[in-house]
């Protein structure tokens, strides 16, 4: 069986190169079919891979509560505009859940900073040191502040890549450098590594953060001591977040005095609900690429079929022959499918070959990400060895059941 | 029993549209290992029809077929493949060698299809083709050969298998008188050899090389006789 499987693919092969424009254009479906299958795919797996890694960089296995909304005479406030969680929410959060690997919270407001002759209006945020760890926050130069710079309500601020773009001079040195929020003096201890854009679309590295006591007691002011803008959560693994967030919600539920029959007073989410909802949107453009590029591999194999078609009649004597000298039915299908296979199979590397080419080129021509997994390329040289052996069945069975005694008579 | 090939009542009936065709009507027939026998008759006589069937293309209608004690009317299609692959070498009358494939593939391919390894189709390809005189033609194709030696490559895959018949069906139809000869000659050594040959032909001068003679007419042997003058005339 080896030898005339070797043969046969041998004599394919002799075949299909003595009609090579045949041969070609035959193949000319299931190539542009297989590099559109392979382009398509990779643009669509480079844009979910962009998505998650923007979801990953807002931290991964996070869990944020927002406050919940006013509800006067009917008229139902935007979130946050009630406050409902407080700093001690979060310490008894930490404190009863031990699912949770940090917590910490924050409020953030927009202000004017000023830095010598330079200012600039951006966001500042008062945060706990837990904060910087559940978002992944590292250092470019300097590092974090501490618990103790939080105690005691220091001076100090961390600032995002955007924030000394607008404020310093190119080339200077952030960290020991003195900026002003509110005419209050804060001493800069570290730059943080940019983190680019979010998933929704904002700078993520336009951001000071200070600490959360000294935001509350010397920048912001504060109705009453301990309100919260969010409280940040996050677990060891993915799997955890649900059962964390069912958690979190009875022990807040409890904590905010809430009857069964009322509805929550904070808002729960998870990094899995932002991202799953882009992804879903690639996925969707990832299938219908996938169904127009399947429609040209199916015109592929049509052709592939067509052109067996032709290949049976005219060797319907060479059938005859080699029935006569003892071929059985399975060998004269084996040998027509195998000719199918190497001709769609060759069809699939080539298109293969064109499609990483175009892949790499829409990267760099339009600058889309675009990935090219293992996985796609397998998937399609199986699919192109399918599309020869499913189209060349029919083709392969009709010159199995030929009659010897016709086909050595056929002219 | 001892027959190497028994016909009993061979029928072969046709039916073309509205109208059934009798080619073969009841042919008895026994032949020996070692004859050679020609069978004759005008277009229309049913010889190909017999011969289509001792070469197990086809089944009879009718009746019983033994080849070398095997049972062939009502065998499967694969069987009988199986059964010309092994037992029966093919010579045509337009050569039937496979295009654009060389001398030696087209005589391996009986071995082919019986399963050898590469080297042994190659080693007794190469052995049938020096027995017809084609030693240093292996690698030439179809085109590259005068009909006469393309007519001897079919012999070689013929012989190549070590078939118990050669059936050989109008094998000098295509050639001149020389290269005619020349088959026909190496036909007769082969069968001086022990081979078992049938041969099918209208023509007396060729029949003239067996030794016995098979006369068909309307699907009915007409005579079976021993050749009278075993020195061929031909000029």
């Amino acid at each position: 069986m080896p030898a005339f499987i070797l043969v046969t693919v041998l004599t394919a092969l002799r075949v299909l190169s003595r009609n090579r424009l045949r041969a070609g254009l035959t193949m000319l479906g299931i190539m542009i079919g297989v590099a559109a299958v392979i382009a398509l795919v990779s643009i669509g797996q480079g844009a979910r891979a962009a998505v998650r890694s923007q979801v990953a960089s807002m931290g991964t296995n996070v869990i944020v509560v927002l406050p919940g909304t006013t509800t006067v005479g009917g008229v139902r406030g935007g979130q946050g505009t009630v406050v409902t969680l407080t700093v001690s929410d979060g310490l008894e959060l930490k404190k009863r859940i031990p699912l949770l690997v940090d917590t910490g919270w924050a409020r953030r407001d927009v202000m004017q900073i000023v830095n010598g002759n330079r200012n600039w209006n951006g966001p500042v945020n008062g945060i706990s040191p837990g904060y910087l760890k559940i978002r992944d926050w590292t250092y470019t130069s300097g590092g974090p502040f501490t618990q103790g710079d939080v105690d005691s309500a220091a001076r100090v601020a961390l600032i995002g890549q955007t924030t000394v773009e607008n404020l310093f001079e190119a080339g200077e040195e952030p960290v020991g450098a003195t900026i002003r929020i509110k005419n209050v003096p804060f001493r800069i201890v570290g730059v943080l590594t940019p983190k680019g854009q979010s998933a929704q679309g904002s700078d993520q590295d336009d951001v000071l953060f200070i600490p959360f006591t000294t935001a509350e007691r010397k920048v912001f002011g504060s109705q009453f001591l301990g309100a919260v803008g969010a409280l940040f959560a996050s677990t060891e693994r993915p799997e955890d977040l649900p059962e964390a967030v069912d958690e979190i919600r009875e022990v807040l539920r409890v904590r905010h005095r809430l009857q069964p029959e009322q509805q929550d007073d904070f808002t729960i989410r998870t990094q899995v609900d932002i991202g799953s909802v882009q992804e879903g949107t690639s996925h969707t453009l990832t299938v219908m690429l996938f169904a127009i590029a399947s429609v040209s591999l199916l015109v592929g194999g049509i052709g592939i079929m067509n052109i067996l078609l032709v290949s049976v009649t005219e060797r319907t004597r060479e059938i005859g022959i080699r029935m006569a000298v003892g071929a059985k039915r399975v060998h004269i299908l084996m040998q027509f499918l195998i000719e199918a296979v190497t001709l769609s199979v060759i069809g699939g590397l080539i298109g293969i070959a064109i499609g990483v080419v175009g892949a790499r080129l829409t990267t760099i021509v339009a600058g889309w990400p675009t990935v090219i997994s293992a996985d796609t390329l397998v998937m399609a040289f199986i699919f192109s060895a399918g599309v020869g052996l499913f189209f060349g069945l029919y083709p392969a069975n009709k010159a199995a059941r030929l009659n010897p005694i016709e086909a050595l008579r056929y002219e | 029993m001892g027959s190497l090939i028994l016909c009993d009542d061979l029928w072969k009936v046709y039916r073309v549209g509205h109208v059934t065709v009798q080619a073969l009507r009841g042919i008895n027939v026994a032949i020996e290992p070692g004859e050679f026998v020609a069978v004759m008759g005008a277009s229309g006589s049913g010889k190909s029809t017999l011969m289509n069937i001792l070469g197990c293309l086809d089944q009879p209608s009718r009746g019983r077929y033994r080849l070398d004690g095997l049972d062939i009317a009502g065998a499967a299609s694969d069987i009988l493949a199986d059964i010309r692959n092994r037992h029966i070498g093919f010579v045509f009358q337009s050569f039937n060698l496979i295009p654009r494939t060389s001398a030696l593939e087209n005589a391996q391919l009986p071995l082919f299809y019986r399963g050898l390894s590469l080297q042994e189709q190659r080693a007794q390809a190469g052995s049938a083709l020096e027995r017809v005189g084609l030693a240093g033609r292996e690698h030439h194709y179809p085109t590259q050969l005068s009909g006469g030696q393309q007519q001897r490559v079919a012999i070689a895959r013929a012989l190549v298998g070590s078939p118990t018949i050669v059936l050989a069906d109008e094998p000098t139809g295509n050639l001149d008188m020389e290269s005619s000869r020349e088959i026909l000659g190496i036909l007769a050594r082969l069968n001086r050899d022990g081979m078992t040959i049938i041969m099918v032909t209208h023509d007396s001068e060729v029949a003239a090389y067996a030794s016995r003679q098979l006369m068909l007419q309307d699907g009915r042997i007409l005579f079976d006789r021993a050749t009278t003058s075993h020195v061929p005339v031909m000029q």
